[in-house]
């Protein structure tokens, strides 16, 4: 049986352990202490200000928000121990990860694994630097969960393609710098015809329409193409590899998205504390409705069952070599349970926990509610829930269609 | 369905007419973008109130229609369905609570003024954003002093029905009343209500339980708007599915879907068995109590699973702005706090069965 208690660590990471609290005191500015991560925040632009900005540099030119990523492309190179390390002494000084965004949590993974030399140069560095902002150009008006069904067409002109068509719901479209898309090359092969570019998103051609959500933000575009023009060298791996290269920047999104992502940043104080906040305390502290007391502990162990879950899924599939469809299983629960969250938290709240604008309420109990509007997109984004109930039941349980 | 006589089968069928042409869904969107002073189009509530609406509870002899209760649910049913923003919920509410506990003398004072939409009423009796805590608000020398939270339709209300410690008060809008906006989700007419010393008049006669059957007509009468809408987000997802193609095929053919949508439609059907039953309840006078915790807790478990689902089952469209089945969830929530939680009311209901 294997034992329970991990080895200690080698006297090496002590001395990283020294490192990492030197770098922090000389560098992470008090002021930030516990602030979000405004990058890689899916709602509203950047704004940064010169302590963000001090603080993104810092981390940036050591590599350190991309802590594992190796050195020669701009990443920390840290071995796994280090990184639990840097992540401990971060949370210790309040200090967050500023760099962040769809070019850390999906595009890079994904150009490392399939990018030429090149383009790993040329790409990764100002993703480690947070310089560089990355939208993703997959769906399509009639492409959503039938993915491959998308008819965004790059014609070969020799040493460029020109890309003509409609994508749609593409986060933070009008703040990227480039987009990363699955576009049709062969119109007889659905899957095989389909290739996988860099196209920036200042390109002659390129279009982006803001659409408001049901959260009141407009933190998504639709995308049009017109006659844009994509150098060959933009391409990645091989013409009608973009299906297999597109799927595994999805496994990398889907377990980004599992620890419920912005939704879960924005939601703030912990579910406890709330109550203790919002609900009527018993002369011994506890909280008084026992059937809130109940659902609050419920939803603590299935979160925390979660959480041990993702831990684990996370260490197998890196002994396995990567990412892997475990990620639909991390995705389906981990939506699910935020959501459950934020409905939570408006019943501890009532009225109050629903508020839109203006007077009467917090700035965390406004933020808490257009968290929990936006929330209802993460079941729905990076395949639905059903999508991922269909690769689960199909490709791991290997249940057959019943037709 | 509840049988229905012709009066009401017409009745019904005017509602849903009008809810239809004159105030669709896009009605509500213009009130939401224009932000009237009221919180709701004055024209739109005045044509309610020419066509008979706001008097459906009140007596003929004080100009109302006696119709009942099952009527005035059908076309708040109907209305729910479009959303529309209106104060005929709140003001119907406050006229009950006069003909059940008001005196002739203010029965003849404000009955026929609430029937004509003259006067637009409304409740004010929580003091907290949770249902049920304690009410404080005192009377000395008919002078009412206390704060009330959330108050429905409180920015065109003219006619206050205020829980005070001992009993039930009319409050004019007035000398000594001010209220500060409270915008909720649903984008419709909320306020904190502040009576310093306001002039009131005490309801006195209905008895020590006039709050109880206060609550229990906003909670029965609320559900019939959420069974409107969540019959509205039912058909609208239905209709979609049936016409999105994804993987070469209408969704409403994934086996996954159509169990989801069969899930639903149960869940449909108990609802409305429970709203209509708590209406029947309310007109034939007997086990109203009981009646409205089931109607009311039915209400919020089938529009809360409903509102999720039907953007769920949208996809990426159901997210955005530009489509309505968001408004139904953002109104979903504030109705389902409103009156009991359905912790609160499964609460009530062991306490009214002894258990
Ligand atoms: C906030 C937000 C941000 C997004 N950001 C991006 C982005 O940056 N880039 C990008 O490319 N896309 C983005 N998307 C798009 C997202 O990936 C799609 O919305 C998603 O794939 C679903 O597609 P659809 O909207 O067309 O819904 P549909 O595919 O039409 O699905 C509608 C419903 O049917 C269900 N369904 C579909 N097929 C099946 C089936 N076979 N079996 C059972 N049920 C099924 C779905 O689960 C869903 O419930 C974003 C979406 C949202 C809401």
């Amino acid at each position: 049986m294997a034992t329970l208690a991990e080895p200690r660590e080698a006297t090496s990471d002590e001395a990283f352990r020294e490192e990492v609290r030197a770098f922090l005191a000389d560098h992470f500015p008090p002021e930030l202490k516990g602030k979000g991560n405004a990058l890689a925040s899916v709602e509203g632009p950047t704004k940064e200000g010169p302590a963000e900005k001090a603080w993104r540099e810092a981390m940036g030119s050591r590599g350190w928000g991309t802590p594992t990523w190796p050195k020669e492309y701009g990443g920390g190179g840290l071995s796994k121990a280090q990184t639990r390390i840097l992540q401990e002494e971060m949370a210790k000084a309040g200090a967050w990860n500023p760099i962040g965004g769809m070019g850390v949590m999906m595009f890079g993974p994904t150009l490392l694994e399939y990018g030429s030399e090149e383009q790993k140069h040329e790409h990764i560095p100002p993703i480690c630097r947070g310089e560089i902002r990355w939208c993703q150009g997959y769906s399509e008006p009639n492409a959503g969960s039938d993915l491959a069904n998308l008819q965004t067409f790059a014609e070969d002109k020799g040493d460029h393609y020109v890309v003509n068509g409609q994508k749609t719901w593409t986060s933070g479209g009008q703040w990227a710098d480039k987009c990363f898309a699955i576009v049709r090359t062969d119109r007889s092969d659905k899957h095989h015809g389909i290739s996988f570019m860099l196209i920036d998103m200042d390109a002659p051609g390129v279009e982006v329409r803001p659409i408001q959500m049901i959260s009141g933000m407009s933190p998504f575009c639709e995308t049009f193409f017109t006659d844009v023009k994509v150098p060959k060298k933009n391409l990645v791996g091989q013409e009608g590899q973009g299906w297999t290269i597109g799927k595994r920047l999805l496994q990398h999104e889907r377990t980004n998205i599992s620890g419920g992502g912005a939704a879960a940043r924005m939601m703030g104080a912990n579910l406890s504390d709330l109550a203790k906040k919002y609900l009527e305390l018993g002369d011994d502290g506890r909280i008084a409705d026992a059937v809130m007391r109940d659902r609050i502990a419920d939803f603590e162990i299935r979160w925390q069952a979660f959480l041990l879950t993702a831990k684990r899924a996370v260490e197998e599939s890196k002994a396995a070599g990567g990412v892997s469809e475990i990620s639909s299983v991390l995705k389906k629960l981990g939506t699910k349970l935020t959501q459950e969250r934020s409905e939570l938290t408006i019943e501890i709240m009532g009225l109050q926990g629903l508020g839109w604008e203006g007077d009467g309420f917090s700035e965390s109990e406004l933020g808490g509610v257009r968290a929990w509007l936006f929330g209802k997109a993460t079941t729905i984004y990076g395949g639905s829930t059903e999508i991922q109930n269909n690769i689960i039941a199909k490709r791991v349980l290997g249940m057959l269609d019943h037709q | 369905m509840a049988i229905l006589n012709e009066e009401q089968e017409m009745l019904r069928d005017m509602a849903r007419e009008w809810a239809t042409n004159e105030s669709p869904v896009a009605a509500f969107r213009k009130v939401r973008n224009e932000k009237p002073a009221e919180g709701y189009s004055t024209d739109a509530f005045a044509t309610m109130a020419q066509m008979g609406w706001t008097g459906i509870v009140i007596p003929e002899e004080f100009g109302g229609s006696d119709f009942g209760w099952m009527s005035a649910g059908l076309v708040v049913e109907e209305l729910g369905k479009t959303l529309t923003a209106s104060p005929l919920v709140a003001t119907t509410l406050a006229a009950s609570v006069i003909v059940l506990g008001g005196s002739d003398e203010q029965k003849s004072m404000w009955l026929p003024k609430l029937a004509s939409g003259e006067v637009v009423g409304t409740l004010a009796i929580d003091e907290g954003p949770r249902h049920g805590g304690k009410v404080t608000a005192t009377v000395s020398s008919g002078k009412l002093t206390g704060t009330k939270a959330f108050v429905h339709e409180a920015h065109g209300a003219t006619l206050f029905v205020v829980a005070a410690a001992d009993g039930l008060y009319l409050v004019e809008k007035g000398e000594g009343v001010t209220m500060s906006d409270r915008k909720l989700t649903d984008q419709r007419s909320h306020a904190e209500v502040t009576f310093d010393g306001a002039a009131a008049e005490r309801l006195a006669d209905g008895g020590d339980d006039l709050l109880d059957k206060v609550l229990d007509r906003a909670r029965i009468l609320t559900s019939a708007e959420m069974l409107g809408m969540a019959n509205q987000v039912f058909d609208v997802t239905l209709d979609y599915l049936k016409q999105r193609v994804q993987f070469n095929q209408v969704l409403a053919s994934f086996q996954a879907l159509q169990h989801r949508m069969a899930d639903l439609f149960a869940d449909l059907a108990m609802m409305r068995s429970a709203v209509e039953s708590g209406l029947e309840a309310l007109d034939g006078g007997y086990g109203i109590p009981r009646a409205a915790c089931v109607a009311k807790a039915e209400a919020n478990r089938a529009l809360h699973a409903m509102s999720r689902e039907g953007i769920q089952l949208h996809g990426g469209i159901g997210m955005t702005d530009e489509y309505d089945v968001g408004f139904y969830l953002k109104r979903a929530r504030v109705l389902e706090a409103s009156w009991g939680s359905s912790t609160y009311l499964k609460d009530r209901f062991a306490n009214l069965a002894g258990y």
